[in-house]
């Protein structure tokens, strides 16, 4: 018992160090009351701890801790170096934002928050057990509640946020009212048990079936799948562009390690399927990955159709995020390694092509005070560069090579054709068609058109040009050289539990 | 062959991206500078285009076999390591030509040394322009040289985005419209062809020549063999209806690009808009691109497919030749009687592809070439009229063989190549495709010969209209053609003339290759050969 309680603190590191930042932070902003940046370099310095704990771990192998309420494992590890990396970013980002930075607002809450959001999702990738999965996106979603409604003078950010509020309580309440059927369908509370005892028992299909459906409301919640997806563009729209960047990246990121865990342990069938080859079955003929392709579908293709009429770049690419997430379900589906290795790829992409195109809105917010379309209009022109980075990222978005989104879609079209499944990537290559269209549309009005209003250059520093580059150059690499990220992933999908 | 320790073909590949970069660095107000640049890379890229002529061996066959390939350069490009559930993954930059490429890329060094000349009189963002002009010289390049498919496809799609923009800046007035149809439809071919690799991909494995393993590779060479498909894999098996299914995504995929009806609508409107050198790289290259992706890619891997449809295609190729001429026939626009001759033309090429034999696809490889050259002289020839006169419209002209005699000539030479007069390029090409395809389906090329008059008809109807009758009184200033102008049509004119007159440079290049093709499509298709 104490021996498990020590090897588990010890693995705890991380998450701990997250923790300890946090509350440092916290204290920090009571104590200090002048405004500084000091918050979001301790922030930083908590962030550069934390990857080094979590790149001990990567060596670690394959651990579960206290009890059985969290996996460390290659699968968690891999998940939280993209929301470190991501969250890494994002206070870079929050410290150029003009929108965050304004008037007399002190930031130590500010960053205290992205820390607490930032364990919440660490949480998130290795939880086993049900009630820790609860406890963890609940952890995610308060900070995020808050964090939406930062910016308080501002209205939309404050209805944004009574949305998400709303909105993620009626999600989670679905999501432990499925627990607690699962619960009282399989008498275990941690995923391996539920498997063993699925396994073995005699299990009532529909109920299972009405208890993953409702478990797919919290999951869908979390990464905005369809028809979960309502609270999304207003809060998009509405939350400071850091904080929606963030949502669109990591969140997501911990909302699908934790969904992918979750099917994968609790409804493996061993004796079906063959594991070493990468392709595994779900027992008994419970077919939960067929609700998973509806979803899929239905999350792409209305992402995609909406996304088309909008005229503000925030809301846009709220829409966009919404169908990128339709594409990585596609990779869920198809109950092989591959898929989930797509899906892992995918991720590492997504994050710089996205958090790339999210930070030139910002640049250009912070210039024009304005994210609507029409801003863009010549922008090309007024400031080449930053012109030429968004053209890479919208391109990467769409998934034309040679950019690293080609790659991304590239694994995920693979692995559905090699399992078969074709009138599902079918719909995924149409709807990276009809994505073009309104990625196409903001080049044009950043080449096609010619400024209307004063003509100025948006002014940038060597700080701006610096994060940009960090977002670009691996944008670009990782379309022309995909090797060591499709071995890292590919490594990486090992789940405790699971061999 | 080599300079510096690269290939030939790596040079004539990345030599406009070499220029785009110096281009970049110039300073924007130096426009000459910039115009020069691009004209001594491009200038450079013919200059190796010739090396690879006088070098090029007429004996080799290529198609599918490595060692009939000529300029082969091959490297590891990514070599991803196997694991437990997934099989090592390898790209190769594998680059080579035979007789169906070479002609290719000297038509595509040409055009796009001509169209950098085309281009002088563009003021607006030069050297945007001229940046992009040369990353879609490599895009172009880079698909007739690449032997992996992985290779062709980045090259494929590199191309999209330089001609958008191209388009879509310096275009006319309907220009955002036509550069979003292009880009749309051609991506929505693109991602097609991306689902038929991944399933060839899939199918396909070669051992590696050092472990032993199996490795699935995007080889295209490797997935031409019939030998290297796995049992049980997708498109294993000859005849399956998962083999046709993936011949039809290919199909139009490339149809786009040609465009074969009922793909064709981006093209007028592409063409109507476009500058007028992009025109001229539109017509002369890109539209040989998807009759070049079906040869190399859909005929040799696809065989028993390609033989299925053998008579689709070739209606296909009907409906092109005699529709095309039928709207040439009714438009008042000059540009856009161009674009649909243009359609006509690529009919041609599909109906002598379809005959499966040498025939008729030397005649479909040689049209392609032909209708390179003479197409890019008729996109200039309006450009000329169109950068005096600012209108393209048919009727505002009238009796101009006075005021422009030298224009009159040149604008003959290419009219008459165009409808196929006996003596000059066009008509050599037509010849065998429609011989060709005379052996192989009789009254469909019977049908498909009403083009031939249908397109004397639109062709001699449009040289009336513009050079005889009186002259407007609006018009009698129009200078004559100048210098540039002429340096621009004048290579052409040649070309068009020697190749009528003696073709066999031309035709001595592909003879190998084309009767591999055509055995690889008759021995797996199944099929008796010609004449039947």
């Amino acid at each position: 018992m104490l021996e498990q309680i020590v090897h588990s603190v010890k693995l705890l590191q991380p998450e701990t160090a997250l923790a300890v930042t946090f509350c440092v932070l916290l204290v920090l902003d009571l104590v200090v009351r002048r405004k500084s940046n000091l918050a979001a370099w301790l922030a930083l310095l908590g962030l550069v701890v934390t990857a080094f704990f979590v790149l001990q771990q990567a060596s670690s192998g394959q651990n579960s801790i206290f009890f059985n309420m969290l996996a460390v494992d290659s699968f968690s590890v891999f998940f939280k170096f993209v929301i470190l990396a991501s969250s890494f970013l994002i206070i870079l980002f929050s410290l150029q934002s003009d929108e965050l930075n304004s008037g007399t607002r002190r930031l130590g809450e500010y960053y205290s928050l992205i820390i607490a959001l930032t364990l919440g999702m660490f949480l998130m990738t290795g939880a086993s057990n049900l009630l820790m999965m609860y406890l963890s996106i609940e952890l995610t979603s308060i900070s995020s509640y808050i964090l939406a409604g930062y910016t308080k003078e501002a209205e939309d950010s404050s209805e944004a946020s009574l949305k998400y509020v709303i909105y993620g309580a009626v999600s989670s309440g679905m999501m432990l009212y499925g627990i607690s059927m699962l619960y009282g369908l399989t008498g275990a509370v941690d995923i391996y048990g539920i498997n063993r005892a699925l396994t073995e028992g005699d299990i009532n299909l529909m109920a299972l079936m009405i208890a993953s459906i409702l478990m797919v409301a919290g999951f869908g919640y979390k990464i905005s799948a369809v028809p979960f997806h309502f609270w999304t563009p207003d809060v998009y729209e509405g939350a400071p562009i850091t904080i929606t960047a963030f949502l669109s990246v990591a969140s997501k990121a911990a909302g699908f390690a934790m969904m992918m865990r979750f099917f994968k342990v609790s409804f493996l069938d061993p004796t079906v399927g063959n594991l070493a080859m990468g392709a595994w079955a779900s027992f008994q003929g419970f077919e939960w990955n067929q609700l998973l392709a509806a979803i899929s579908v239905l999350t792409m293709t209305l992402g995609n159709l909406v996304a088309i009429w909008q005229n503000n770049l925030k809301r846009l690419l709220a829409y966009s995020s919404i169908a990128h997430a339709g594409y990585m379900l596609m990779g869920v589906v198809v109950l092989s390694n591959e898929g989930l290795a797509a899906v892992l790829i995918y991720f590492v992409v997504y994050l710089f092509m996205n958090l790339g195109a999210f930070y030139t809105v910002m640049i250009v917010a912070n210039k024009t005070g304005s994210e609507d379309i029409e801003a863009y209009k010549g922008l090309g022109y007024r400031t080449p560069l930053i012109g030429v980075a968004m053209t890479i990222f919208l391109l990467s978005l769409t998934g034309i090579p040679p950019t690293a989104g080609f790659v991304g879609k590239l694994y995920l079209f693979a692995a559905l054709i090699n399992g078969k499944w074709f009138w599902l990537v079918v719909i995924g290559a149409l709807n990276s068609v009809v994505s073009l269209y309104y990625y196409v549309r903001i080049l044009r009005n950043m080449f096609l058109k010619t400024p209307e209003r004063s003509a100025e250059p948006i002014q940038f520093s060597f700080a701006h040009v610096t994060i940009l580059l960090v977002l670009l150059i691996p944008t670009i690499l990782l379309g022309v050289y995909f090797g060591p990220l499709v071995e890292y992933a590919q490594a990486s999908l090992v789940m405790f539990g699971i061999q | 062959m080599e300079f510096f320790g690269l290939g030939i073909l790596t040079w004539i590949t990345f030599l406009p991206i070499v220029g785009m970069v110096i281009v970049l660095l110039l300073p924007k107000e130096n426009k000459d500078a910039i115009r020069w640049t691009s004209a001594i890379f491009t200038g450079l890229q013919v200059v190796l285009a010739i090396i690879i002529y006088m070098n090029f061996n007429r004996g080799m066959a290529g198609i599918n076999t490595q060692e009939g390939f000529q300029f082969i350069e091959k490297a590891t490009w990514i070599d991803i390591k196997s694991v437990a559930w997934f099989g090592r993954v390898q790209i190769e930059y594998f680059m080579g030509i035979d007789g169906l490429s070479v002609l290719m890329v000297i038509l595509t060094a040409l055009i796009s040394f001509i169209a950098v000349f085309a281009s002088w009189e563009i003021d607006k963002a030069v050297k945007g322009y001229f940046a992009l002009l040369l990353l879609l010289d490599t895009g172009m390049m880079g698909v007739f040289v690449a032997l992996d498919f992985f290779l062709f496809y980045v090259f494929w799609e590199v191309m999209l985005l330089p001609m958008y923009f191209l388009i879509g800046i310096w275009g006319g007035p309907r220009r955002e419209y036509a550069a979003i149809k292009f880009f749309l439809y051609t991506l929505l071919g693109s991602v097609l062809i991306l689902l038929a690799i991944l399933a060839l991909y899939f199918s396909v494995s070669v051992n590696d020549p050092v472990t032993g393993e199996k490795i699935h590779t995007f080889n295209m060479l490797a997935m031409m063999n019939p030998a290297n498909f796995e049992p049980g894999s997708i498109l294993a098996g000859m005849n399956t209806s998962w083999r046709y299914i993936a011949f039809i995504a290919l199909f139009i995929g490339f149809a786009i690009k040609v465009p074969i009806f009922p793909f064709h609508t981006w093209l007028p409107d592409a063409h109507v808009e476009a500058p007028t050198a992009i025109s001229v790289i539109l017509a002369g290259i890109l539209l040989k691109m998807g009759t070049y992706g079906l040869l190399r890619i859909s005929y040799p891997m696809f065989p028993d497919a390609t033989v299925f449809y053998q008579i689709p295609m070739a209606i296909l190729g009907f409906i092109n030749i005699v529709y095309g001429a039928l709207v040439a026939m009714a438009q008042e626009d000059f540009k856009k009687l161009i674009a649909y001759s243009s359609i006509s033309h690529m009919g041609i090429v599909v109906l002598g592809m379809a005959a499966f034999n040498t025939q008729g696809m030397t005649g479909a490889i040689l049209q392609m070439f032909n209708h390179g050259t003479i197409t890019a002289m008729l996109f200039l020839i309006v450009g000329v009229i169109y950068d005096r006169a600012h209108t393209r419209g048919l009727s505002e002209f009238g009796g101009l063989m006075n005021q422009m005699p030298k224009y009159a000539a040149v604008m003959s030479i290419a009219f008459f190549a165009a409808l196929g007069l006996p003596g000059l390029s066009g008509f050599i090409s037509e010849a065998f495709a429609f011989l060709g395809a005379f052996q192989s389906f009789r009254w469909i090329t019977i049908a498909s010969t009403v083009g031939i008059v249908l397109t004397a008809g639109y062709m001699l109807w449009t040289l009336q209209r513009v050079f005889l009758g009186t002259l407007p009184e609006r018009w009698k200033t129009l200078p004559d053609i100048n210098g540039r102008e002429l340096f621009t049509l004048v290579p052409l004119a040649v070309i068009v003339i020697v190749l009528g007159i003696y073709p066999s440079p031309a035709i001595d290049l592909l003879t190998s290759a084309v009767n591999t093709l055509v055995d690889v499509v008759g021995q797996s298709g199944g099929m008796a050969m010609g004449g039947q």
